[in-house]
C-alpha cells in the first residue's frame, strides 16, 4: 500500500523543477531543422512518441522511419542513409543506443565521421524503471569513442538550440535528450549554445561548480542558496562533454577555492573525470569533489525519490560545497 | 562504365568473365606470394561472384569511384579484402602494381578493408554490420530518387549475428527491391566448419520476405542468371544464397582442411600458381 507522501515510479514525474516548461522541445526544433534542411530524416526504434520525435513524424511522414526494436540496425541504417547524403536523427533510449549498439556507433558511424545524430532519452536518473532503462554510464561510453561529439543539454532552450547546432555540424553526435515537459532554465533571448564551448553562468571566488545536463539547473539553485549565506559561487555549464572545453575549466579552477562537478551520470568516466583529467594535465591543484551517481546499479522508484537518495538535488550540492570549504563537517556519502 | 555485351552472346560473355575471374585469382595468389598467408581461401571462393559483379552487373565509373549514381557494393566480410583489392585493381579503380603491398604496414590495402581506400563503400570486418548499412543506403538512394542499386556480400558465418536478421526484416519491411544480398556460404568460420547450424539458409531468407535464389556460387552462368532475376522491381529485396568452395581454382588450397586463414610454404605457392594456370576454367 502507498503511504501518504510516498511517490511511485510512473514515468510521468520526471521534472523536479519549479520552472516553467516547454513540451517536446527536441521534436519541435527538429521540425524547424527539417524545414530548412530537406535532407534531414528521422528514425526511431519503436520509441517515437517516447523520444519526442512525433512532431517530425507528423510534419514529414515520408522522411520518418520506424525500424522496430532493433537498435543495432537503427544505427547501421542511419550510417547507410548518411552515406547517401542524408542527415539521420535517430532516437532511442541512452541505454539501448550505448549498451546495445556500441560497436555500430564506433565502426559504422564514428570511424568514418558519418553525419549521424543519435538522440538518446532517459539519461541518468530521469526514469523510475530501474537499471534496464537508466542511462547512467552512457557519457563515459560515448566519450571514449574517437570522432564522436557528445552533448548533454540542460533545458528546453538548450535542447532547441542544440538540435539546430548539431544538424549544422558535419559529423556524428550523441545527444542526451530531456523529453516531455522540459523546464526552461535559460532565457532563449540571452542564452547561446556553442558546440564545444562551456558557458560561464555566474562568477564567484569561493566555490566553482562545473555542471552538465539537468544538473546545471540544480547548480544554479545551489549557487543562489550559497550566495545568501555569503559563499560566492561560480557556475560553469559544460553542455558539450566531447570535445571538452579545457580552457573554461582551467580558467574557473584558477579563480576559486574549491571545485565541484555535478552530473546526472556515474562519477566514473563522465564530466567529473573529464574535469579531473584537465586539472592533472594542466597541473592545477584546486580541490575537486565529484557529485553524481555512485558506481552501482540503481533500483526502481520515482525520480524525485531516486534523485534525492543519490544526491542529485540542489540541497546536496549546497551541503557538499559547505563541507568542501570546511564550513560544516563532511556530508555523508 | 562497364561495357555491356550483346544479349545474344551469352557464351562469349561467360568466357570473358571466366578470364576475369582467373585474373582475380592470379592477383590474389600474387598478393600472398611474399608473406605466404592471408584470407586466400575465401578470396578464391568468391572470385567468380566478384567477376560477375564488377565486370557485368555493377554500374560504376573507374575514374570516379565516388560517382553519386554508381551502384554500391558492400563487402561485409572485411577480411575478404584480398578479393576486393584484386577486383578493384582489375576494374581500374586501384593500380595493379599496388596489389603487392597487401597487408603490409602502412599500406592502404589492409587485411580488413577500410573505406578510406577508393572503391570501398563501408568498413566491413565487424561482422554483421554490412547488411544494415546496405538497407540504409538502398533507402537513401530511393529517397534521393537515384536509380543506383545496392549489393551486399555477407557470409554464412554472419548469419549467426543477430543484427543480420534485424536488417533482413527492415529490408523487407521497407520494400527495398534495389537491394541484393549475396550470401557466401562456404561452410567455414573462424573456429572451423560451421560451429553453429545456420541451415536452412534459403528458407530463412524466404521467411523474412526476400526473393531468394540458391545457386552454385562458382558457376558463372548460374551467377549471371541469378543477377538477372534479381533485377526485378517488385518491392521485394533479393537474396542470392551462393554455395562456394573456399580455395576454388587451386586444388592445393581447396584441400587445406577448409581453413579460415591459409598459410602457404614457398613450394606450395609455386605449386598453387601452376595449378591455377593449368586449370581449364
Amino acid at each position: 500500500m502507498i503511504k501518504p507522501g510516498q511517490t511511485v515510479a510512473t514515468g510521468e514525474n520526471e521534472a523536479a523543477s519549479k520552472r516553467p516548461t516547454l513540451d517536446a522541445p527536441f521534436g519541435k526544433a527538429l521540425v524547424e531543422v527539417g524545414r530548412r534542411r530537406t535532407n534531414v530524416v528521422g528514425l526511431t526504434a519503436d520509441l517515437g512518441k517516447y523520444t519526442d520525435i512525433h512532431p517530425f513524424r507528423d510534419a514529414f511522414p515520408e522522411r520518418y522511419f520506424n525500424v522496430g526494436m532493433a537498435e543495432q540496425n537503427l544505427i547501421a541504417m542511419a550510417a547507410g542513409l548518411a552515406r547517401t547524403g542524408f542527415i539521420p536523427f535517430c532516437t532511442t533510449y541512452c541505454v539501448f543506443a550505448t549498451r546495445r549498439a556500441y560497436d555500430f556507433i564506433a565502426i559504422a558511424c564514428a570511424h568514418s565521421r558519418m553525419n549521424v545524430k543519435i538522440i538518446a532519452g532517459l539519461p541518468g536518473l530521469t526514469t523510475g524503471y530501474g537499471a534496464t532503462h537508466q542511462g547512467i554510464e552512457d557519457l563515459a561510453l560515448m566519450r571514449a569513442i574517437p570522432n564522436l561529439t557528445v552533448v548533454d543539454p540542460c533545458d528546453a532552450t538548450e535542447i532547441t538550440q542544440t538540435t539546430h547546432a548539431i544538424a549544422d555540424h558535419d559529423g556524428p553526435v550523441y545527444m542526451r535528450l530531456l523529453r516531455g515537459a522540459v523546464p526552461v532554465v535559460f532565457d532563449p533571448a540571452a542564452h547561446r549554445f556553442v558546440l564545444g564551448k562551456g558557458a560561464p553562468l555566474r562568477t564567484g571566488s569561493d566555490v566553482g561548480i562545473v555542471s552538465t545536463g539537468l544538473m546545471t539547473e540544480r547548480a544554479l539553485d545551489a549557487a543562489a542558496v550559497l550566495e545568501k549565506e555569503g559563499i560566492h559561487t561560480a557556475v560553469l555549464h559544460i553542455p558539450t562533454i566531447k570535445p571538452f572545453d579545457q580552457e573554461a575549466v582551467c580558467e574557473l579552477a584558477s579563480s576559486v577555492e574549491t571545485l565541484l562537478t555535478a552530473e546526472n551520470h556515474v562519477v566514473t568516466g563522465g564530466l567529473g573525470t573529464a574535469v579531473a583529467d584537465t586539472l592533472v594535465a594542466h597541473r592545477i591543484n584546486t580541490p575537486l569533489m565529484k557529485i553524481g551517481i555512485p558506481d552501482r546499479f540503481i533500483e526502481c522508484g520515482s525520480t524525485q525519490y531516486l534523485q534525492a537518495k543519490y544526491g542529485l538535488l540542489s540541497d546536496h550540492l549546497v551541503a557538499t560545497a559547505k563541507a568542501q570549504l570546511g564550513v560544516t563537517p563532511a556530508a555523508p556519502p | 562504365m562497364t561495357p555491356k555485351p550483346p544479349m545474344n552472346d551469352a557464351a562469349a560473355e561467360i568466357a570473358r568473365l571466366k578470364a576475369k575471374a582467373k585474373n582475380l585469382r592470379r592477383h590474389m595468389l600474387s598478393m600472398i606470394e611474399g608473406q605466404g598467408q592471408g584470407y586466400i581461401g575465401q578470396g578464391l571462393g568468391i572470385a567468380d561472384i566478384l567477376a560477375a559483379l564488377y565486370f557485368h552487373e555493377l554500374r560504376y565509373d573507374p575514374a570516379r569511384p565516388d560517382w553519386e549514381d554508381r551502384d554500391r557494393f558492400i563487402l561485409s566480410t572485411g577480411h575478404y579484402s584480398i578479393a576486393l583489392w584484386a577486383a578493384l585493381a582489375e576494374a581500374g579503380i586501384l593500380p595493379i602494381d599496388e596489389l603487392s603491398s597487401y597487408g603490409a604496414d602502412g599500406s592502404r590495402l589492409e587485411m580488413s578493408a577500410l573505406d578510406s581506400t577508393p572503391g570501398v563503400e563501408v568498413i566491413g570486418g565487424s561482422l554483421g554490420q554490412g547488411l544494415g548499412q546496405g538497407v540504409g543506403m538502398a533507402l537513401g538512394l530511393r529517397l534521393a530518387k537515384r536509380g543506383s542499386r545496392v549489393f551486399v556480400e555477407l557470409s554464412d558465418g554472419e548469419l549467426q549475428e543477430g543484427a543480420t536478421w534485424e536488417a533482413a526484416m527492415a529490408g523487407s519491411h521497407f520494400q527495398l527491391d534495389s537491394l541484393v544480398a549475396i550470401i557466401d556460404c562456404n561452410g567455414i568460420q573462424a573456429d572451423g566448419p560451421m560451429v553453429l547450424a545456420v541451415e536452412p539458409v534459403a528458407e530463412k531468407w524466404k521467411a523474412f520476405g526476400w526473393d531468394t535464389q540458391e545457386i552454385d556460387g562458382n558457376d558463372l552462368a548460374a551467377i549471371l542468371e541469378a543477377l538477372r532475376v534479381a533485377r526485378a522491381t517488385n518491392r521485394r529485396p533479393k537474396a542470392i544464397v551462393a554455395r562456394t568452395v573456399p580455395g576454388r581454382g587451386v586444388p592445393l588450397i581447396e584441400g587445406k582442411e577448409r581453413a579460415h586463414f591459409v598459410r602457404l610454404e614457398r613450394g606450395e605457392w609455386d605449386q598453387s600458381m601452376r595449378q591455377l594456370e593449368s586449370a581449364h576454367d
